[in-house]
């Protein structure tokens, strides 16, 4: 059991608000996902500034400091480190491309998380309440955010192996459930040079979407894909710098509930997580149909 | 003549009580006779294992497994509800006017469910019993393995109604997407259109009988054959 939380703001004056109502809705998914938890945030202007990439890496044997001197001296521009144990986050102004490369190489043995222009991805294990809290989340602007708290029952209680998983520039996927089939689809995207980090069947998922939205299929055409070719249950939340999307299994055994008003979409795995938002009283609150994938534009 | 003995009606917020302390003021021999809720927030086992002729009424929307097991009372959610509404209820009557998650109704023995809006998937899955009239749709293996009780249906059924049916009866106003396995449409004979106005009616849903199909068990699966018996 996991929780999941979304919430794609399209009213700008709620952009300062971001973190303060992403933090409540993940509060209240502790139950349902106590070990650990991962968010990602769109848009905030300390986490990922304008004009810089943002690399976020989990687990680097250097700090953010360290980090960030050596990163500095090697692409000889400036980069800065903020420093979210176990998670790191780096800036700088060149394209996300050269930063990845360069600190997958500085920091060997750690794992990139997140890779973008827009987006920060923040992993920890223990109580999401105290994650968000620690990693300063309530504090958190933007206009997109996804939660993920982790109940682990397929692999150890690591940051490592808590959602979302972003493996393509600015996207993130967020899964409730377990895939079956994944095995063979991820032999096939090796056999296309798909590189995996982990075992995880959620990682198969989000490699699959990002190959498609790197051959320039749209997010709806990927998630159609994603439904033809996987197998098991699964609730799908994903988001990319343009857009936020859901998707179901065919048997919807996982659950989900949107709520949707002019000022912002969010999606929970349950009401209780969208109970707070404001304006909840005149949303449009719809449980989304197995197998129909519904997609939001900025 | 002595006046009639009236209880006030008592009203709670759920956002300065906590859901323990209202089931078991609920479950306790003092227990108002009508309670009202406020700000359910989407709670999860609310007016759970009632079992005396209160009445409850809760306004907003509420989680998972409300009116579980409920027995004679009168629960009416103001809002929506999560997954398994009412079910094992095995009597007294539960009332969502919003839309209901899936597995409404479960395995219920008894009494009367009524969603006005919409059931998602898996609406009285395995019913043993219970009569459940939604106003709009069900979603897909509704009345999985219905036992008995009847599944009235104002809007349209979703993929599998009926899969491995006992002897549950279903009425389905719109359309079905698929009949599951050994589901059957059936004939309307008058005592199914007298048993389905009383159903209405109970509901207090205005819909005219003679639009409904009624879908049953066509009895073919394998413990239905006598001569599979003597496999004991």
């Amino acid at each position: 059991m996991c929780g999941i939380v979304g919430l794609h703001l399209r009213e700008a004056t709620l952009y300062p608000r971001l973190g303060e109502l992403l933090t409540a809705m993940l509060g209240e998914m502790v139950d349902r996902g106590p070990d650990s938890a991962g968010i990602a945030i769109y848009g905030d202007g300390i986490w990922s500034p304008d004009g810089h990439s943002t690399v976020t890496l989990l687990d680097s044997p250097l700090s953010a400091t360290e980090l960030a001197t050596a990163l500095t001296a090697e692409l000889g521009v400036a980069v800065s480190g903020i420093d979210k144990s176990p998670t790191t986050v780096l800036h700088a102004p060149v394209d996300y491309e050269i930063l990845t490369a360069a600190a997958r190489t500085a920091a060997a043995g750690a794992r990139i998380i997140g890779f973008g222009s827009e987006l920060t991805v923040l992993k920890g294990v223990g109580d999401p309440r105290e994650l968000a809290s620690a990693i300063g989340l309530p504090k958190a602007t933007g206009w997109q955010g996804v939660g993920h708290t982790r109940m682990a029952t397929e692999s150890a209680v690591t940051a490592t192996g808590s959602h979302p998983f972003s493996v393509g520039p600015d996207q993130c996927l967020v899964h409730n459930g377990s895939f079956s089939n994944h095995m063979s689809v991820k032999h096939e995207l090796e056999r296309e040079g798909v590189v995996f980090d982990s075992e995880n069947d959620t990682e198969v998922g989000a490699r699959f979407v990002a190959k498609q939205l790197a051959e320039g299929a749209g997010l709806e055409k990927a998630l159609l894909a994603l439904n033809e070719t996987f197998d098991g249950f699964y609730t799908l939340l994903v988001s990319t710098a343009e857009s936020f999307a859901v998707v179901r299994d065919a048997i919807s055994c996982k659950p989900a509930i949107i709520a949707e008003t002019t000022d912002w979409v969010a999606m929970a795995s349950e009401y209780r997580a969208l109970a707070n938002l404001p304006g909840i009283g005149a949303a449009r609150i719809f449980e989304p149909e197995p197998e129909e994938v519904y997609v939001w534009h900025r | 003549m002595a006046p009639v003995a009236t209880t006030p009606a008592v009203t709670i917020d759920l956002s300065t009580s906590s859901i323990r302390q209202i089931n078991e003021l609920l479950a306790s021999p003092d227990a108002p006779q009508a309670l009202t809720i406020t700000n359910p927030r989407g709670a999860h086992a609310l007016a759970c294992g009632l079992d005396a002729e209160l009445e409850v009424t809760i306004d907003g929307h509420v989680g998972y497994y409300c009116a579980g097991m409920n027995q004679h009372a009168t629960v009416t959610v103001n809002g929506n509800a999560g997954v398994g509404v009412a079910e094992n209820m095995m009597s007294g009557s539960v009332r969502i006017t919003g839309d209901a998650s899936q597995s409404a109704g479960a395995t219920a023995h008894g009494g009367l469910l009524i969603i006005e809006g919409n059931a998602a998937a898996r609406c009285g899955i395995s019913m043993k019993g219970v009569d459940i009239v939604v106003g709009g749709d069900i979603g897909h293996m509704s009345a999985f393995m219905g036992q008995a009780g009847r599944l009235v249906v104002c809007g349209n059924a979703g993929e599998a109604l009926g899969d491995s049916l006992y002897e549950a009866r279903i009425y389905v106003r719109g359309k079905v997407a698929s009949l599951g396995a050994d589901c059957v449409e059936k004939s309307m004979r008058g005592e199914h259109l007298a048993e389905l106005k009383e159903l209405l009616d109970a509901a207090g849903v205005d819909a005219d009988p003679t639009e409904f199909t009624r879908y049953g068990s066509a009895r073919n699966l394998y413990n239905f054959h006598v001569d599979n018996a003597s496999a004991y």
